[in-house]
Parts: C-alpha cells; sequence; structure tokens
C-alpha cells in the first residue's frame, strides 16, 4: 500500500469527525420527557376529570379523531359529537377543546415540539390568550 | 387431483357468498361509526338556499354598511386597504358591473349610480366547484351550498378563473395582522361577542395563500340561525329554501321581478335581485 499511514490518519480523522456527535453528547441526559399539564382553570373546576373519551384513546388518537371531526364538520354538515358514554359535545377544536385546554403550550406544544411534530392548527384557529 | 364440475361449483359459490358477508360487515361497521355524529336539533335544514336582494330598501350607506360589517367581523375577514389583496365575502359593485349586457344608455335613474350587493351566488352548477382539483370547494349536496374547505385548499386559484362573479379572494399576505377590533369579534377565545352568545362558534381566520368567500353562514345555519348579513340587513335581504313553494323566498320571488347575475353562463345564480 502506497503512502498507507497517510491513508489510515485519513481514517481515522474522518471516524473522529463522523462520531463526534454522539462523544459530544455522550453522558448528557437527554430532552426530558414531555409532560404536559392538564391544570386549567376550567378543568379544575370539573368534578370528574376526564375529557370526552378515556385518556389512553385521546393520547394516540386525537389527530385522527380531529381529523375525523373536521371532515364531519365541514364537509358532512354534522356538529355533534356523541362520545362512547353517551354525551354530546360541539365538534370544534377551538371553541371545544380548548375551552378546557386553555394552556395550548403546557399541553399541545409540549409533547409536539417534543416529537417534533409542528401541526398547522393555529395558522387558522385561534389559539387561548396566554400568559408569557 | 383433478377437480369435478360440482366440486368447483361448490367452492365457488362458498367463497361468493363469503365475500359477500364480509362487505356487509364492513358496511355495518362503517354505520357504527357514522351513528356518532349529528345534527343540533336547531338547524335550518334546507334543499337549496338562495337569497334575493330588495335593491330598492338600500337606501342610505348605512344600509350597505351594517350588512357588509355584519359579515365581516363574524367571520374575520380582514381589513387589507391595497385593493390587490382585497379580500370581500359581500361587497358593492355598479349596476353595469354587476349586469353586464342588461346596461342601457338611459337606464333607470335610480339605479344609474346605485351600488349593489353582491355575493357567492351558490350555484346550482358552480364553475368553481367543476375546477378544483382537490375538492377543496364543493357544493354541499343536502342543501346546495358552495363550500370550503380550508384545510383543503391548496391555492392554486382555479376557482377564481372559474367563479364569473368574482367572489373569491385570494390571502396574498397573512390576514391576522389585518383583523382588528374593530372589524372581528374578540381575537382570543373567550366567549364575547353577541353572535357568540346564541350560540355561534367563535369563526377561525384564514392562512396565507388559501381562497375564501362566502358560505351563506353555514355554521349559523347549523344552529338555527339566519345568516348573519341577513340578520343585519332589516328584511333587504331574504333568505331561505328555494325548493321549497311555501318558503318566504319563493313568496317574495313569485310576486316580485327578479333578475339573476349573467344567467346565459347556466351556472344557475341563487342570488336573485329584486330591481
Amino acid at each position: 500500500m502506497y503512502d498507507g499511514w497517510k491513508i489510515i490518519i485519513g481514517i481515522i480523522i474522518f471516524i473522529g469527525i463522523a462520531t463526534f456527535p454522539f462523544f459530544y453528547d455522550f453522558g448528557k441526559a437527554s430532552a426530558p420527557p414531555p409532560d404536559p399539564k392538564i391544570d386549567t382553570p376550567e378543568i379544575q373546576k370539573m368534578v370528574e376529570k376526564k375529557c370526552i373519551e378515556p385518556k389512553s384513546f385521546m393520547k394516540t388518537e386525537h389527530m385522527v379523531m380531529l381529523d375525523d371531526w373536521r371532515n364531519k364538520a365541514v364537509r358532512e354538515a354534522l356538529t355533534i359529537y356523541v362520545a362512547t358514554d353517551g354525551k354530546e359535545y360541539t365538534m370544534s377544536l377551538q371553541n371545544t377543546c380548548m375551552r378546557c385546554h386553555s394552556n395550548k403550550k403546557k399541553f399541545c406544544d409540549e409533547c409536539h415540539n417534543y416529537a417534533a411534530v409542528t401541526p398547522y392548527c393555529w395558522d387558522c384557529h385561534i389559539e387561548p390568550k396566554e400568559e408569557g | 387431483m383433478s377437480i369435478s364440475r360440482r366440486q368447483f361449483l361448490k367452492i365457488a359459490g362458498a367463497s361468493a357468498l363469503l365475500g359477500l358477508g364480509s362487505f356487509t360487515s364492513i358496511e355495518l361497521l362503517e354505520k357504527v361509526e357514522a351513528s356518532q355524529f349529528k345534527k343540533t336539533p336547531k338547524a335550518i335544514r334546507g334543499k337549496r338556499w338562495g337569497m334575493a336582494v330588495d335593491v330598492k330598501k338600500f337606501q342610505t350607506e348605512e344600509d350597505y354598511k351594517r350588512v357588509i360589517e355584519a359579515c365581516h367581523r363574524i367571520h374575520n375577514v380582514p381589513d387589507l386597504e391595497n385593493p390587490k389583496h382585497e379580500i370581500k365575502w359581500i361587497w358593492t359593485d355598479t349596476y353595469e358591473h354587476t349586469f353586464p349586457g342588461q346596461e342601457s344608455p338611459y337606464l333607470l335613474e335610480s339605479l344609474e349610480h346605485k351600488p349593489l350587493i353582491v355575493l357567492c351566488n351558490h350555484c346550482n352548477n358552480p364553475p368553481c366547484v367543476r375546477v378544483c382539483p382537490t375538492k377543496a370547494t364543493f357544493k354541499r349536496e343536502e342543501d346546495g351550498i358552495v363550500m370550503m374547505d380550508m384545510h383543503r385548499c391548496i391555492g392554486c386559484r382555479f376557482c377564481m378563473a372559474g367563479c364569473p362573479f368574482g367572489a373569491r379572494s385570494f390571502n396574498w399576505r397573512d390576514p391576522r395582522p389585518f383583523i382588528n377590533e374593530k372589524n372581528s369579534l374578540p381575537y382570543d377565545s373567550t366567549f364575547a361577542g353577541e353572535s357568540i352568545k346564541k350560540g355561534v362558534l367563535m369563526f377561525p381566520t384564514r392562512m396565507r395563500g388559501v381562497v375564501e368567500k362566502c358560505t351563506f353562514c353555514y355554521e349559523r345555519l347549523a344552529v338555527g340561525l339566519m345568516p348573519a348579513c341577513v340578520e343585519a340587513s332589516q328584511g333587504s335581504l331574504i333568505f331561505g329554501d328555494l325548493n321549497d313553494s311555501h318558503s318566504e323566498i319563493r313568496e317574495t320571488l313569485s310576486t316580485h321581478f327578479t333578475i339573476r347575475r349573467k344567467p346565459e353562463l347556466g351556472t344557475e345564480p341563487s342570488v336573485y335581485y329584486i330591481i
């Protein structure tokens, strides 16, 4: 191998640079897991603190549900959602969801930022006014 | 192994039955899901909504302003000064622009300089719907309202080219900074404002790059209220079901001479003008 030492040094430098981010971050704690808050005044007032569907369902399926709601409300002129427990709710992100969850920053953004998703809800829907 | 004709027919029949069975079960599932949604009992229903504009009843500037502001306030329509960026749901135009082809050198004096109220005609055969590549604009089968689904609009503006009435506006700029307390309901989700007190929900704004237009206040009809402009007009705008021969609008149309905008184009507008 001609100039073998040059090649080997080159490879070592390359590996050094390529793996630098891993060494740089080694041992440092990763971003803290999201901790969405539900301590809004509206929710505090509730006797039984529960969402329109079970928490586990809302956690994993809220995006599907909202997508479904928008199609039903805009395209099929249906406005009422009948939950599994039979209670009825007006299908509206801005007016129904956000009335209780008026803490968008600590409720929506907390997880969305962690998961690096940027839903475009708030380009049009008006978010609740928050301090800070 | 060979298969007899009889065996083959048996297998084919059984699998056909199985297939049919699974189809019906899928339909059943869909039905269960669909039953989770319903209309508000208060909702006003009609087969084909229409409007009559009683031109004579618009006398003062205030009469126009009241109607336009009621709509633009409720729907967060931005107030953009540059006419190239203007957003409008309901506005005014001159007689010769509203009814081209029907102008004459000796026009009725009262009409000559009179602004006319114009809005989306909610055509029965809407060209905007035909050209929309994403079905963001569509005609609701149940009541004939030509609707906008802002979630789907990609801002191609085919509909604006297709609409012969100029009823559509494109958001060239982010509309939010141009919505102020003066021309819209309070810009937060506190439940204020007179129409919210009556049960109407806060209306969203739009974003840059989508087309918007009058929707015949579908959100108000859904909770049992007349469109905002009709409510504010104090009788100069008549709204109702064109399909119902006993409705107020049909009574009006049968007793007054009315014209429609550009009927020769065959779009079948649902807005009539009592001249």
